[in-house]
């Protein structure tokens, strides 16, 4: 055995070794933080140490002003899976009393035939998200937007509570036998189109989507139509106006008829 | 001598039953997405087996295999029983027990993340303390291999330690300290969000970590590969291994430049700067090394065989070469396999080839060529020769095992490089659909059709290999004798301590781990706005 320690670098194998290591590794950081970037004109930098932060990846502020601002109003609300999904009781109960005045479109349970949105099962985070959007302008309807400005925070989380609260109750067109559309289980990835189900329930639920089972067909074709033309823009991240646009006429029928048929 | 025969076979048993099955969900998996099935399944089942699949072929499999060759190798090298033996039964264990904890909540689709986690999705919390405990398993291992090495060298301060068990020893302190990125991820990003403490995840930070084991687990894959190339192959085939001091170098690159290079696998993520990935893609490049220098010894050590059997010519040795031997076989086979698959490493480490096939099926087709291909198939070279020392009954289906060895090697081409064609022609991987009716996509039907057959030519040849071993295992009993490791032309009576111990090469481990992954971890840990909400998986509908 050499009787020459590991760790001496009088040790021909640690001083090489060591020495080639840290040759490549230097070598390696200088081509990388400085000469590369620094080749880059596009980059714009001002000297070596801008070179060595941009290329380490130290974040930059941007510069605001150039940003485009939107000419209409965008939602204020932060959607998280874990939103309002424990529901409290003394919520529920004011949430019910605030209910009467929705009751009339909306039904005394949550459920009615008038076409508008069956808020009983709804999950609250939707609900909630929707009539702060009404509030903050986000979302635009001629009857929702005056009952929504003087709502209070906690007035939207208690209605959101007490709808959440209710029993779904299946609609008068139950037809739990419709086979599901294509558009619902596998979507159209060439259009760039999700399967419905991913978010809304058949597959899985995402956040902020709500739930569609026995909604009027009137009214999720309307909401297809308002996405695709536009008129509705309250949707995270554009997600439903991009589907919309893509979908066919008769695409839009089937979901529509399909989910109110669902319990 | 091995001793502890039941331990080793344990776990190579396992290794393989774990093996069966995931190649079985493998090969349904590449018919379920091929047109040759019509689109009427639900892709949940599709994400549940790839989950199973990469998690069961990743995580368990070789890892079990690392560990039952490297209890072998310590018997049958240091010549004397295994130290620690209730600690490894304990680590079998481990091992076992975790791959059904984290298996139960992957078939009841609670955990379809893909066995790369993939943050920000979370799913359930025992599929990550499943895979923790196979970790801890092998960590038990770990630990076992240098205390079996330290007490040896203790009783015997003059001999050089034997080769395979300085690559086995290499290999396990790879595996120890690049198997703590993935540790780290899992309890301090994924399991806090899993058991509902917090919704929120640094998902960048997250696939730092996991880079961090992402790529050198693929070298603790390759290690008993490689020592079957040095130590089996050379002896198999009554040669000698040329050179003694090359094979401990190239285990030596691997402990040092394998680890500090993960970031290549992030070369599209935004959360690392430009100038680390560069500085990883150099490293990466180093890593070409070893293998280059194995490739070369091996080639070596088969013409010295060769010669030795009256081999003669420039190249007429090469039909000298005993091809009937089922080791022979398997060798020069995962060594095609393994220079295809590194040609195309080569491209995957360029920082700017990386972009024109990064997430395409290009890299699926990349690592089963590389790991199915070059290195599962070494395993089956190391059960076989092993398999007669292990069960004291010999091996004689020799016609089944050449068969099962060339139909491993067709079903790997024929599955990978349609493979790598299609994901050339752009198409994107992890998905369970693809519309071949649209004309955009039309084109890469056949091929995908035709990777979806030679995922069954693959199934064949698993089946047939455990038939051999089945076979193997309830044959007439017959003594095989001690089992040997190959032995190099020029046996070294001294050697530096440099090529002897790994202090130095631990510490160049750790501190090119410091240089090249310091900066990019201890920026993203300061950022708080890095975090983002997780996307829970199987969440309640």
């Amino acid at each position: 055995m050499s009787d020459q320690s590991p760790f001496s670098f009088r040790n021909p194998w640690v001083s090489a070794s060591v020495g080639i290591t840290a040759g490549i590794a230097v070598l390696a950081a200088f081509a990388g933080l400085v000469w590369l970037p620094l080749a880059q004109p596009d980059l714009k930098l001002s000297g070596i140490w801008d070179a060595i932060c941009s290329a380490a990846g130290v974040p930059r502020v941007s510069s605001q002003g150039n940003a485009i601002q939107p000419d209409f109003k965008t939602s204020n609300v932060v959607m998280t899976s874990e939103m309002l999904t424990k529901p409290n009781q003394v919520s529920i109960g004011r949430g019910a009393t605030l209910a009467q005045r929705c009751a009339i479109c909306h039904g005394p349970q949550g459920v009615s035939d008038a076409n508008s949105p069956n808020l009983a099962g709804q999950f609250a985070a939707v609900t909630y998200k929707e009539l702060n959007d009404f509030k903050t302008g986000a979302r635009v309807n001629v009857v929702m937007s005056p009952f929504a400005a003087n709502l209070s925070n906690q007035d939207m989380l208690d209605i959101a509570a007490y709808y959440s609260y209710l029993p779904r109750v299946p609609s008068n067109n139950l037809d739990p036998k419709l086979a599901a559309p294509q558009i619902v289980t596998t979507g159209a990835p060439m259009r760039n189109i999700a399967p419905c189900g991913a978010c809304h329930g058949d597959v899985d639920n995402k956040a902020g989507s709500p739930w569609l089972g026995g909604q009027s067909a009137v009214y999720i074709k309307a909401q297809l139509h308002a996405f695709a033309t536009g008129t509705r823009r309250n949707d995270i991240s554009q997600q439903m106006r991009n589907i919309a646009r893509q979908m066919t006429a008769q695409e839009i029928d089937q979901v529509a008829r399909y989910y109110e048929a669902q319990p | 001598m091995l001793i502890n025969k039941r331990l080793i076979l344990a776990h190579f048993w396992l290794a393989f039953a774990v093996f069966g099955l995931a190649l079985l969900l493998g090969a349904w998996q590449m018919f379920l997405r091929s047109p040759l099935n019509a689109w009427h399944f639900n892709p949940e089942f599709y994400y549940r087996s790839v989950t199973a699949h990469g998690s069961a072929m990743g995580y368990v499999f070789p890892t079990l295999i690392g560990m039952g060759f490297g209890y072998a190798i310590t018997e049958a090298s240091l010549e004397k029983p295994l130290i620690g033996r209730r600690w490894a039964w304990a680590g079998f264990f481990l091992v076992a027990v975790g791959a059904i904890v984290a298996m139960i909540p992957v078939s009841l689709g609670l955990a379809s993340v893909l066995y790369t986690f993939y943050p920000p999705m979370v799913g359930n919390p025992f599929y990550y303390i499943g895979v923790v405990m196979v970790v801890v398993g092998s960590w038990i291992w770990v630990a076992l291999m240098s205390i079996n090495l330290a007490i040896w060298k203790r009783e015997n301060p003059d001999k050089p330690v034997p080769l395979a068990m300085f690559a086995n020893v290499a290999g396990s302190y790879l595996w120890g300290w690049t198997a703590v990125g993935a540790a780290l991820e899992i309890i301090f990003q994924i399991l806090p969000v899993a058991l509902g403490l917090t919704a929120t995840i640094d998902a960048g930070l997250a696939r730092v970590f996991f880079s961090w084991t992402l790529h050198a687990i693929v070298y603790f894959w390759l290690i008993p590969t490689y020592i079957a190339y040095y130590t089996i192959f050379p002896r198999a085939i009554g040669g000698r291994l040329y050179s003694d001091a090359m094979a401990r170098i190239s285990f030596i690159l691997f402990v040092v430049v394998a680890m500090p290079i993960g970031v290549h696998h992030l070369f599209t993520d935004p959360q690392v700067g430009p100038g680390f990935k560069f500085m990883h893609s150099v490293f990466t490049g180093l890593v070409a090394l070893p293998t280059l220098l194995t490739v070369f010894t091996i080639c070596a050590s088969a013409e010295i065989a060769s010669r030795l059997r009256g081999g003669s010519g420039a190249f007429g040795w090469v039909r000298a070469l005993p091809w009937q031997n089922p080791i022979m076989l398997a060798t020069a086979l995962s060594l095609v396999m393994l220079g295809f698959g590194g040609a195309g490493g080569l491209i995957n480490m360029s920082y700017q080839l990386d972009a024109s096939i990064h997430n395409t099926q290009w890299i699926t087709g990349h690592f089963h060529l590389i790991f199915g291909g070059a290195i599962v198939i070494m395993y089956f070279a190391i059960a076989y020769d092993l398999w007669p020392h292990l069960t004291g009954r010999a091996l004689e289906s020799f016609g089944m095992m050449r068969t099962q060895l060339w139909l491993w090697f067709v079903g790997m081409i024929v599955t990978t490089f349609p493979w790598h064609y299609v994901g050339v022609l752009g198409m994107p991987r992890r998905m369970a659909f693809y519309d071949y009716a649209n004309p955009a996509i039309s084109p890469q039907a056949f091929s995908v059709s035709m990777s979806a057959f030679g995922g069954l030519i693959l199934l064949i040849s698993g089946m047939l290999f455990l038939t051999v071993l089945i076979r193997g295992q309830m044959a007439a009993s017959s003594e095989s004798g001690a089992y040997k490791f190959a032995v190099p032309l020029h046996m070294p009576a001294r050697i530096p301590v440099a090529l002897n111990s790994f202090g130095l090469w631990l510490a160049l481990m750790v501190g090119l781990t410091v240089v090249n992954y310091g900066y990019p971890i201890a920026q993203l840990m300061v950022l708080k706005e890095t975090n983002v909400p997780a996307v829970y998986i199987g969440a309640s509908r």
